[in-house]
């Protein structure tokens, strides 16, 4: 299908500047924008209902105003039919009571009763511990690749694998905060599947250098890695595809609460794949790889080992 | 190279397809509305009550589906949730308050594949709607209530031992006894070695004083214990509420999860989860005729109770303990062979019970159980929520002869009622105040709606990647394609068999998996192409294809499954969600991948002569 021999690692140069402005642009939005923290990090109260025919939002607003829910976000949620409740969270009103108060509020002297979709409270302390496991997660995750991936193959191939999937994190997070998508759990559990695709990407490129390297004997450390990334290339795009075939009908089909998750697996999906090719294996080159690294060691002392 | 599988090996991927195909299927018969019945008492429902309920049933000529009867419950299926709403209703005003009715979602398994233990999947809240609870227990309140304990105790291990002091009184974190002269001093400092090794003494320098804290090992236990003791509470209380399969669990140190399924009246969840109830030691009052009592005319110094069964019966009004002052409970067999409750007191509790037993031997005892109970009442069109007490006795028995700290009440009918009063007095009430930190509620047609379009989205996005596959790979990516759908029976199948919960997040999980499944047969089928164009043979292409893609696809699905594992264990909800569904795809997709579609190739081009593969 493709006409092969690109030589990827010759534009490493252009991959870089490319990359360090996603990279500076990402965390220039992260430090100006922050995220757009959804209520599974912020704490609030969140109240989705249904009406009948479309919702007069004014009218919501004005009946919520009345409760005592001044600062409360009201928007159409999918469709004109749905809509979305948001409330601060307040330090005086931690009490749960609050969703049913607002309920009570917006059905309060009205002909069409919304229908309650669902009711989320969350106390900014469960938020706090939320962000806290995800940031523990993130870290494990890495650190726990680091030790798999220095062991499979060398120490220049795991610091090359993680600084690709640190570099496809901050973007897609850079992502979500340039364009103010909200950030809640499910997002940060794409962030986290995201991390797991865009490493199966560079496990493979890695294992085909690793092969070339042991295999090859002609060439220097340059041109069998972009020999491997060309090798490796229609199964890598293949892959991006069908994944990403089916992260769409998940973003346009699955509804509204599983879009932004499935937005975010697909950033991930696009950037991961890039990286793979243009991040993870110049940065193994930049780090100095040799045929040596890879040779499997001469067996010393088995035999004695292996005596009972 | 021959390309064959030995029997052995087609045998076990043949079987692990049949088990696949047994488990997943349960999925494809769905629920049946149902009402289930089961006794709040201590005694389970009888067969002369299941006849009752099916005839009262027939008789209002609602369409059941089935009716069963086991371990003193029952289940009515029926056709629609219309009648299963009507006949609950019904069913609530028959039986009366020890009967619960609860409305259930029962799987409509057929009888032989129950039997071999398959199940459908559980489904999440968001996916079948109700209530999610996070309650926090207050620790420094049950903390503090222990150290009031250690105070009580200390009072009165120190008059029991003639020490004399000046103040016994808790101050941040510790409990600060203060002494006459240094005499007393040491006599205390003695009796703290010896009776209260939990707690670490501090010795103060100026004064006759020190202090006492709980140890490390002992704030652990109280925490613990603080937690189960909740988590036992709230296990009945949800009981009484009737809901079916609700989940209580403990999240962390301090919190508990409360799942509700199908519940959508929050406030009515809410006052149960925080009723308060409590016990008290009385003594029944036989000077007077219980009788007149009925009539009106109670005596002075007593009060009107009634038992469980309705009898009325007089206490003295005077109470000699509360339940507060219960330590611990156990149910067991006394020295005759026959049922008792064994109970442990606090200091001051077990002082008063002492002394009222000592003076009382051969009398009778009862026990009353007090509940409060928030209710919601519409008084002229509003709502009006107010306390309610609740008293009942629960047991009577003769007083045999004084008891102090521990004790046994005997006269129980049966094991079982010793087994549900020690419940009651351990898990009356809360160990300590519990706060909701995290409510969500999904409407029942949201949750609908969920399934529906996670669903639909599934199958689109599974549709695409099959008509892409067998378009780009021809033959090889129709074998892909039935490897692919056999990984969703197997990744449906171990939800089933695991009995873990599917969410949203899950179904994301399983959309994932099936992109690491295209990618394992990816690998593989480019490895052969690149074989092929080398200009290998079509048998050896195959051969060194499988062999060579295997070791990438071991190492790609190990770092994600490592990623799936960490995500598991550090991950709350929908993170945990994800995460299942994940390790469990990695695992069903390599053996699809690798195993299924080998044997597949293998059956279409093994062993014979083959000019060209369509790839």
């Amino acid at each position: 299908m493709f006409k092969q021999e690109i030589d990827f690692l010759g534009k490493r140069k252009l991959a870089l500047i490319f990359s360090s402005l996603l990279l500076v642009m990402s965390i220039v939005s992260l430090a100006l924008n922050g995220l757009k923290l959804g209520i599974d990090f912020t704490g609030g109260t969140l109240v989705e209902v249904g009406y009948d025919q479309a919702a007069d939002l004014s009218a919501l607003r004005a009946s919520l105003d009345e409760a005592g829910f001044a600062d409360a976000t009201v928007q159409n949620f999918g469709t004109a039919k749905d809509v979305l409740i948001r409330i601060k969270p307040d330090e005086n009103l931690s009490s749960s009571e609050l969703s049913t108060q607002v309920l009570e509020a917006i059905n309060k002297n009205v002909a069409d009763p919304a229908e309650l979709r669902r009711v989320e409270f969350v106390g900014p302390q469960v938020g706090d511990d939320l962000a806290e496991d995800g940031g523990l997660a993130l870290l494990y995750s890495v650190f726990g690749i680091l030790i798999y991936v220095a062991w499979r193959f060398e120490y220049k191939f795991s610091l090359g694998s993680v600084a690709a999937l640190v570099h496809d994190v901050i973007i897609t997070l850079g992502v979500f905060s340039a364009f103010a998508m909200e950030f809640d759990l499910t997002v940060l559990a794409a962030i986290l599947a995201v991390i797991g695709y865009s490493l199966n990407d560079t496990i493979v490129v890695y294992d085909r250098i690793r092969e070339n390297f042991r295999k090859l004997r002609k060439g220097d450390s340059e041109q069998i890695m972009n020999a491997s990334l060309n090798q490796t290339l229609n199964r890598t795009l293949m892959t991006s595809l069908t994944t990403a075939l089916v992260l769409l009908a998940l973003a346009f089909l699955g509804g509204e609460i599983i879009h932004n998750f499935a937005l975010a697996l697909l950033i991930g999906v696009v950037i991961g794949t890039y990286s793979s090719i243009y991040v993870a294996s110049p940065v193994v080159l930049a780090l100095g790889i040799s045929k040596d690294d890879l040779m499997i060691p001469e067996k010393e002392g088995v035999d004695i080992d292996e005596m009972p | 190279m021959q390309n064959r599988f030995p029997i052995w090996k087609n045998t076990l991927i043949l079987i692990v397809l049949l088990i696949g195909i047994i488990y997943a299927l349960p999925n494809l018969f769905g629920n049946d509305p149902s009402v289930q019945l089961s006794s709040s008492t201590v005694t389970p429902l009888e067969q002369t009550q299941a006849n009752e309920v099916e005839a009262s049933i027939k008789s209002a000529g609602l369409a059941v589906k089935s009716f069963e009867f086991a371990d003193g419950r029952i289940l009515a299926r029926f056709k629609n949730t219309d009648d299963q709403l009507k006949a609950a209703d019904m069913l609530r005003d028959k039986m009366g308050n020890d009967v619960t009715v609860a409305l259930n979602l029962a799987p409509a398994t057929p009888a032989w594949l129950s039997a071999l233990g398959a199940e459908p999947m559980y489904l999440g809240l968001d996916l079948r709607g109700g209530v999610h609870f996070l309650l926090e227990v207050d620790m420094k309140a049950a903390i503090k209530q222990a150290e009031e304990r250690y105070n009580n105790d200390i009072r009165s291990a120190l008059r029991a031992a003639k020490v004399r002091y000046r103040s016994v009184s808790n101050e941040e974190g510790a409990i600060k006894v203060v002494l006459r002269n240094a005499d007393d001093k040491l006599a205390a400092l003695d009796l703290m070695a010896k009776d209260f090794r939990n707690l670490d003494v501090v010795e103060s320098e100026e004064g006759f004083e020190f202090n006492a804290t709980i140890g490390e090992n002992e704030l652990r236990e109280i925490k613990k214990f603080a937690l189960a003791q909740n988590i036992t509470t709230l296990r009945n209380r949800v009981n009484e509420i009737g809901v079916a399969e609700p989940v209580i669990q403990q999240q962390g140190d301090n919190r508990i999860v409360v799942q509700l399924p199908g519940v959508q009246d929050t406030t009515r969840a809410k006052e149960i989860l925080g009723t308060t109830a409590t016990l008290e030691y009385r003594l029944v009052d036989v000077e007077h005729d219980v009788a007149k009592a009925v009539q009106g005319r109670v005596p002075v110094g007593s009060r009107l109770y009634y038992e469980k069964n309705g009898n009325p019966i007089l206490l003295k009004r005077r109470v000699i303990v509360t339940g507060d002052q219960i330590v611990d409970a156990s149910s067991g067999l006394d020295q005759n062979g026959s049922a008792a409750v064994f109970i442990t007191l606090n200091g001051v509790g077990a002082k008063k019970m002492g002394k009222m037993t000592q003076a009382n031997i051969g009398k009778p005892m009862a026990v009353v159980f007090i509940e409060y109970k928030t209710e919601t009442r519409v008084v002229n069109g509003e709502k009006v929520r107010h306390k309610v007490k609740e008293e009942k006795v629960i047991s009577v028995a003769t007083i045999r002869d004084a008891f102090s700290k521990r004790f046994q009440t005997t006269g129980l009918d049966s094991t079982q009622e010793a087994r549900t009063l020690a419940l009651l007095l351990r898990a009356g009430a809360l160990a300590a105040p519990v706060d909701i930190v995290e409510e969500r509620t999904v409407g029942p047609s949201l949750g609908q709606d969920n399934i529906d379009k996670g669903m639909m989205s599934v199958v689109v996005g599974l549709l695409l990647v099959l008509v892409f596959m067998g378009v780009y790979y021809k033959v090889f990516g129709l074998v892909a394609n039935v490897a692919l759908a056999f990984n969703l029976v197997a990744i449906v199948a171990l939800l089933s068999l695991l009995q873990a919960t599917l969410t949203l997040p899950g179904i994301a999980g399983i959309v994932l998996t099936v992109g690491m499944a295209v990618d394992a047969n990816v690998l593989i089928f480019e490895r052969i192409k690149e074989e092929i164009r080398v200009g290998n043979t079509p048998q050896s292409s195959i051969y060194t294809g499988y062999e060579k893609a295997f070791v990438t696809i071991l190492d790609a699905n190990i770092t994600t499954l490592l990623v799936a594992l960490v995500l598991f264990g550090f991950g709350t909800g929908p993170i945990k969600g994800f995460a299942v569904t994940l390790s469990i795809g990695i695992l069903t997709s390599m053996f699809t991948a690798i195993m299924g579609t080998r044997m597949l190739i293998n059956w279409l081009y093994g062993n014979r002569r083959v000019e060209k593969l369509s790839i």
